[in-house]
């Protein structure tokens, strides 16, 4: 198709997107307006008609998620184009920028106001970007498996989730829960402490081969969680299997004057979820930045060489264990602190959120996003939770009112919520097969891919 | 309170070696896969949990028409381990094969896929019986002679066991005489060590890998089987913490050495039993039974730090 024509057919259906979007808004309209996007990233116009046709995707999406805030088909418009913008290359920065700020800051908030649900979605998508941009420091970088990380979200989530609720008290004489404003200290206490923990399971672990490394940390994933579990006696420090609730979140009256200061009245439904929303985002930034830096430094070079060849590494003098010791310790800082955030969200924390499905979920939006690759990593972080938290259970309902309509002839016994882990299991072998270099793939990666299959030929 | 736990000791050693028996048999199908494809195959706990749910079924549909267990318990091994060797078998096919076809290079890719598959059979095992018998925990139904006991110097020790104690050592000898004696080991053995040169010598890869996933996975079924009579009660998930202990025996015996995954199977079973018993006594209480599987992985860690080769294992010199 000639430039002309793609530049016609694209603006033509975002608006038409936007149009219906606006009068009609529902699922038929989210619909058409993901073609939308769609079309914008393959029909290949020109970068202005690209981002005008972004921009007004967006403006439509979030117009019809102020009149009818249930239809997720809608939000998933909003993570599309906001997916579009960092994949399409060649769209000016700034540009990138502004649009995705108001994607983040104007529509989502929007969105999630009149349906909390999204905020939380968002808050849920942010804390599972940054645990797995942490990974990525240690899997995507510097090649080392880690199958026992949600052990490190574990041991952030209880630091604070102790302290920050009477169940220090059992211990420790003092005032518990301490005020919630600890919580910013904690954060970087528990940064502290899942570094150190990290260096600690790092020394041993770290001389061993690939596999070895893998085990020891499934390993180590386990051990947390049977602590979790048990180390409510003899002396109670987790509460065991009941978990720990509630627990304290920092105080917001500062936020609420900030907001109502720019004319945002946030009532008591949403105001934490929106905190944490922004929260999040500003972690999810830092985290970005303190990635992007450490790939460009020695250490970044160390580990990707690392990974490529160790033994080539190690002749070119690269000393192994400490650079091994730093991407372990610095994934399990990005992990802990996020630990902190998701008790502090939830205010309630038990050992069923720390499973060895947990890291492997965490593993699985690395790979699946492209491994070394930051958007990639975003991506899938994004694509599993949604598909985890939301997607999988919206079609298990739909099933069921089928049922009940007597549409769909299941057996009674057949529960379509109990089977949402087969299909997250067909989604990761399929993606496997089809797309091992991930759905952004770093350069690298797409390189070694290419070489492979050129050498089969 | 000395001589109460030494009194207990050789029970305790009997249902140690027990336990790492059944560890010991799903290491062995860890141990073939990763000694060919440097694969870990964590789908292998599902073939195991797929062997111990056909055992149940046979024997719930045979134990009421054929009066001898020793009988049924032989058909139930048979169908076992065809059905688990052939899923494994399938499994390969549909999932790892397409990842070799395609030339991935790295690790993590089939590790992934390995996960997902044992998603996919967990829950597929679920929705069948689900359908089938609309339960979630099955009941293994035993008849005479396995429900038979004797003791033996103070051991209590049911005939079913000393049957568990048997099979196994016949897989390690009759694994141990196919891989270092007969063709297809060798032909094993020369695609575990070079996938192209061995094809240079006439040897189909796809071949041998797709023949050793039916063996790991007919070995991981006859374990299933024999756990199930063993432990009586199995549900679709019962495949994770064995099947997980059994790699971590691979491991601790070396992995890819198959008397090694033998002796790392006994030797945490050993451990293991020996904690859950004696912790919650010796600490009086406030360590419960629970501590085993910290302790077995502290083990781990600790071995790995002086042996990393594990305890049976060759330094395998890298080829620069």
């Amino acid at each position: 198709m000639s430039r002309q024509t793609a530049n016609f057919v694209v603006l033509g259906v975002a608006g038409l997107s936007l149009a219906l979007l606006w009068l009609t808004p529902g699922a038929l309209a989210g619909f058409l307006g993901l073609v939308g996007v769609a079309l914008t990233a393959y029909l290949r116009p020109a970068m202005a008609v690209r981002a005008g046709s972004l921009a007004l995707l967006a403006l439509g999406f979030t117009l019809a998620l102020s009149q009818v805030p249930r239809v997720s088909i809608l939000f998933y418009g909003l993570v599309a184009v906001l997916v579009a913008l960092i994949t399409i290359p060649g769209i000016p920065r700034w540009i990138k920028g502004l649009l995705g700020v108001a994607v983040l800051l104007i529509s989502v908030p929007i969105a999630g106001f009149n349906n909390t649900f999204f905020l939380e979605l968002g808050i849920q998508i942010g804390i599972y970007a940054a645990m797995a941009l942490g990974l990525n420091v240690v899997v995507g970088m510097a090649g080392l498996l880690d199958l026992g990380y949600a052990a490190f979200f574990a041991i952030g989530a209880y630091t604070w989730a102790i302290f920050g609720s009477p169940q220090a008290a059992n211990f420790l004489s003092g005032q518990f829960p301490l005020n919630g404003n600890f919580f910013y200290l904690f954060m970087a206490f528990a940064i502290i402490t899942t570094a150190i923990t990290g260096v600690l399971i790092g020394l041993p672990a770290l001389r061993l081969r690939g596999d070895y490394l893998a085990i020891v940390t499934l390993g180590l994933g386990e051990v947390v969680r049977v602590l979790a579990n048990n180390l409510d006696h003899p002396v109670n420090f987790t509460n065991g299997p009941q978990g720990i609730t509630p627990v304290s979140r920092p105080d917001i009256g500062w936020f609420h004057s900030l907001m109502s200061g720019i004319g945002i009245e946030l009532d008591a439904r949403t105001d934490y979820q929106f905190f944490f929303y922004l929260l999040v985002l500003v972690v999810i930034g830092v985290v970005v930045l303190v990635n992007i830096n450490l790939g460009n430094s020695r250490f970044g070079r160390a580990w990707i060489a690392i990974r490529e060849d160790e033994t080539a590494a190690k002749a070119m003098g690269i000393p192994m264990l400490g650079t091994k010791l730093l991407a372990f310790a610095t994934g399990a800082a990005f992990s802990g602190a996020m630990g902190v955030i998701f008790a502090a969200q939830r205010t309630f924390v038990s050992p069923e959120s720390f499973t060895l499905l947990a890291s492997i979920t965490i593993l699985g939006m690395v790979v699946l996003g492209g491994m070394g690759s930051i958007p990639g990593v975003i991506l899938g972080a994004a694509a599993l939770t949604a598909i985890n938290t939301d997607i999988l259970k919206s079609f298990s309902e739909y099933l069921n009112n089928l049922r009940q309509a007597g549409v769909l002839n299941l057996p009674s016994q057949v529960e379509p919520a109990k089977y949402e882990r087969l299909v997250f299991g067909v989604i990761l072998v399929l993606m496997m097969i089809f797309r091992p270099q991930g759905l952004i793939p770093e350069r690298r990666h797409q390189l070694e891919i290419e070489e492979a299959k050129e050498a089969q030929r | 309170m000395l001589e109460g736990l030494l009194a207990l000791l050789p029970q305790v050693i009997f249902d140690g070696l027990l336990l790492g028996f059944v560890y010991a048999m799903i290491a062995l199908g860890y141990t073939m896969v990763y000694g060919v494809l440097e694969l870990i195959n964590f789908a292998h706990s599902e073939i195991f949990m797929i062997g111990a749910v056909v055992g149940v079924e046979v024997f719930r549909y045979l134990a009421p028409v054929i009066p001898n267990g020793i009988v049924v318990l032989l058909l139930a091994l048979i169908l076992g381990a065809i059905i688990s060797g052939v899923t494994a078998m399938i499994v390969e096919r549909l999932a790892y094969r397409p990842l070799r076809a395609r030339g991935t290079t790295n690790r993590l890719v089939p590790l992934i896929t390995a996960i997902g598959v044992s998603f996919v059979l967990q829950d597929l095992v679920r929705l069948v019986e689900g359908i089938w018998h609309n339960e979630f925990k099955l009941q293994m139904r035993l008849i005479p002679p396995l429900d038979g006991n004797f003791t033996f110097l103070t051991v209590f020790i049911q005939y079913k066991a000393l049957i568990l104690i048997l099979v196994s050592l016949l897989m390690l000898v009759g694994l141990n005489y196919l891989v270092s004696r007969t063709k297809l080991g060798t032909a094993i053995r020369a695609v575990a060590q070079d996938m192209s040169t061995a094809r240079l010598m006439g040897i189909n890869p796809d071949v041998i890998i797709s023949r050793t996933f039916l063996i790991g996975g007919a070995l991981g079924g006859v374990a299933g089987v024999l756990f199930a009579v063993q432990y009586s009660t199995i549900d679709p998930y019962v495949g994770f913490l064995p099947g997980l202990k059994a790699f971590t025996a691979a491991v601790l015996g070396g992995i890819g050495n198959i008397t090694g995954a033998m002796v790392g199977g006994l030797v945490l079973g050993q451990m293991e039993t020996l904690a859950g018993t004696y912790l919650p006594t010796l600490t009086g209480g406030n360590f419960g039974t629970e501590y085993k599987d910290v302790i077995a992985f502290l083990i781990l860690i600790l071995l790995l730090l002086f042996r990393p080769q594990g305890l049976l294992g060759q330094v395998v010199k890298e080829k620069v």
